[in-house]
């Protein structure tokens, strides 16, 4: 086997292991322990088209960037 | 008991308290005081050159907002036993919380690079090479946790803290008319009147109290300190002297350079500090070891603030009270992001200024996040038990929360867009 080959399998095996551990780490918090009230669920929603409204504001200012 | 018996017990039972204090004081004092690190520093100058004493009082209000929202953390860190980054996992789910994770490394590892602009700055004054800046803060900052005690490594960032006040004694140098400071900074007011400037003066203010990574900061310290449910009103105690001992800091800075380069066009703390060592040397000097300070213990902080949060996510060991063989991917992370950071200050060209703007910009899409989730958590009973936010902590906490939001949000948008403020 030569050096080439054992680097992409040392590689594939740290990647593989941080998969792994991501995969665990998923599994483990998969279910939010937080009761999914109202005011929760607001506060959730305003979160994410506040990040959805930023993220098009940063692209629409790459865009002008590019221009 | 005569009036003596009782000065002497009054002397011992203060002694005690006092004792006591510094035994249990620490993440408070040093997030704190660490919140005026290299960018608030600029920041704060930046706004004495511009506006003079005009905007003392608005310094004044950031006291009950830095407290309200890191009074939060020592409660939750001191129930839940969990620093933010693995509460959010842990309540939210690991969408938000690994949004959170991702984004919190990324702004302290932008954030930390900030601080090391600032520091090889500070030093230059001094003519010493960025590199041997960036070489020797590197080691001493590991040499402070490489000693395997969370208690020293406190106390010894309490001393470098304790550098801080060092603007107090330098508004003492420049002779700053009392009367003015009390009539123009204390009567709330916007000098030259309400425009496009002086809001982004105001954000830049805001901005620069509350960071992402100094609520992730201030709850795992509380956990790695080990503080506990009956320790919460000491660390509330700690909380509020740092926060009044920021406030007090930034005042004394504005009161310096509202003295002494009020009305000259200033653009960052190291500047300032060149032109103030022409006309006083010791004020000049005064202010570039403040900013090396500022940096250092902004560095030290956010460092850990990461560290911290990788160890929780990814479930290694991660305490200061554990030597390098017992955690070595957290001192690994504490070093790389040391490293990474420092080399990217000594690479030739590099766009400094952009990756100065660009903080501003990312933290935003962390910060509302962070207090979102935290203003949630302290809300729920299940987590937090007796320990949870009253009616009066929530209409404080949320008013703060939500004026934060919207104000660092523009500060970021102008950052992006500045011709939309014009």
């Amino acid at each position: 086997m030569n050096a080439k080959t054992l680097f992409g399998e040392r590689v594939g095996r740290v990647l593989s292991g941080w998969a792994d551990t991501i995969r665990a780490i998923n599994k483990k918090y998969e279910k939010p322990r937080i009761t999914m009230s109202p005011a929760v669920k607001i506060a959730l929603m305003f979160l994410r088209i506040y990040l959805i409204l930023l993220v098009v504001l940063l692209g629409y200012k790459f865009w002008t960037m590019i221009q | 008991m005569d009036l003596g018996s009782t000065f002497f017990y009054k002397y011992r039972r203060f002694i005690k308290t006092l004792k006591i204090y510094l035994l249990l004081a620490g993440p408070g004092l040093i997030v704190m005081l660490a919140d005026n690190d290299a960018g608030g520093i600029t920041t704060y100058t930046v706004t004495g050159a511009k506006y003079g004493y005009g905007l003392i009082w608005f310094l004044l209000l950031l006291l009950p907002v830095a407290y309200v929202v890191q009074e939060m953390t020592v409660r939750l860190g001191a129930v839940t036993k969990r620093g933010h980054a693995e509460a959010i996992f842990d309540a939210f789910g690991s969408f938000w919380g690994w949004f959170s994770f991702i984004d919190l490394a990324f702004v302290n590892w932008l954030t930390l690079i900030t601080e090391f602009i600032g520091m090889t700055a500070a030093l230059a004054i001094f003519h010493v090479p960025p590199v041997v800046t960036v070489v020797i803060v590197s080691i001493v900052m590991m040499l402070m946790v490489l000693q395997g005690k969370y208690w020293t490594w406190e106390k010894i960032a309490i001393l470098f803290a304790a550098l801080n006040v060092i603007y107090i004694p330098a508004a003492f140098l420049v002779h700053p008319s009392v009367v003015d400071v009390l009539t123009i900074g204390l009567v709330p007011h916007f000098p030259g009147g309400f425009n496009g400037t002086l809001f982004f003066f105001l954000m830049a203010n805001i901005g620069t109290t509350i960071a992402p990574w100094m609520i992730f900061f201030q709850q795992s310290a509380v956990v790695d300190k080990g503080m506990k449910e009956k320790d919460i009103p000491w660390g509330q105690v700690d909380t509020l002297i740092g926060s009044a001992f920021t406030v007090l800091v930034a005042i004394f800075l504005v009161v310096v350079t509202g003295t002494v380069l009020y009305g000259v066009e200033v653009e960052s703390a190291a500047q300032a500090a060149t032109i103030m060592m022409t006309t006083s040397p010791y004020l000049g000097t005064f202010i570039a070891i403040g900013l090396f300070n500022a940096g250092f213990l902004g560095a030290i902080c956010i460092s850990l603030a990461s560290s911290w949060a990788f160890g929780e996510v990814f479930g290694w060991a991660h305490s200061l009270n554990l030597k390098v063989r017992e955690a070595p991917w957290f001192y690994a992370c504490y070093l790389f992001a040391l490293v990474t950071a420092g080399a990217v200050v000594l690479i030739p060209n590099a766009p400094l200024v952009l990756i100065t703007l660009f903080v501003q910009v990312i933290a935003v899409t962390l910060l509302p996040a962070a207090l979102v989730f935290l203003i949630l958590l302290l809300n729920n009973e299940e987590i937090m038990g007796k320990y949870k936010n009253t009616t009066l902590q929530n209409i404080a906490g949320t008013a703060i929360v939500a004026a934060i939001i919207i104000l660092s949000t523009l500060y970021g948008i102008t950052t992006l867009f500045p011709e939309w403020l014009m």
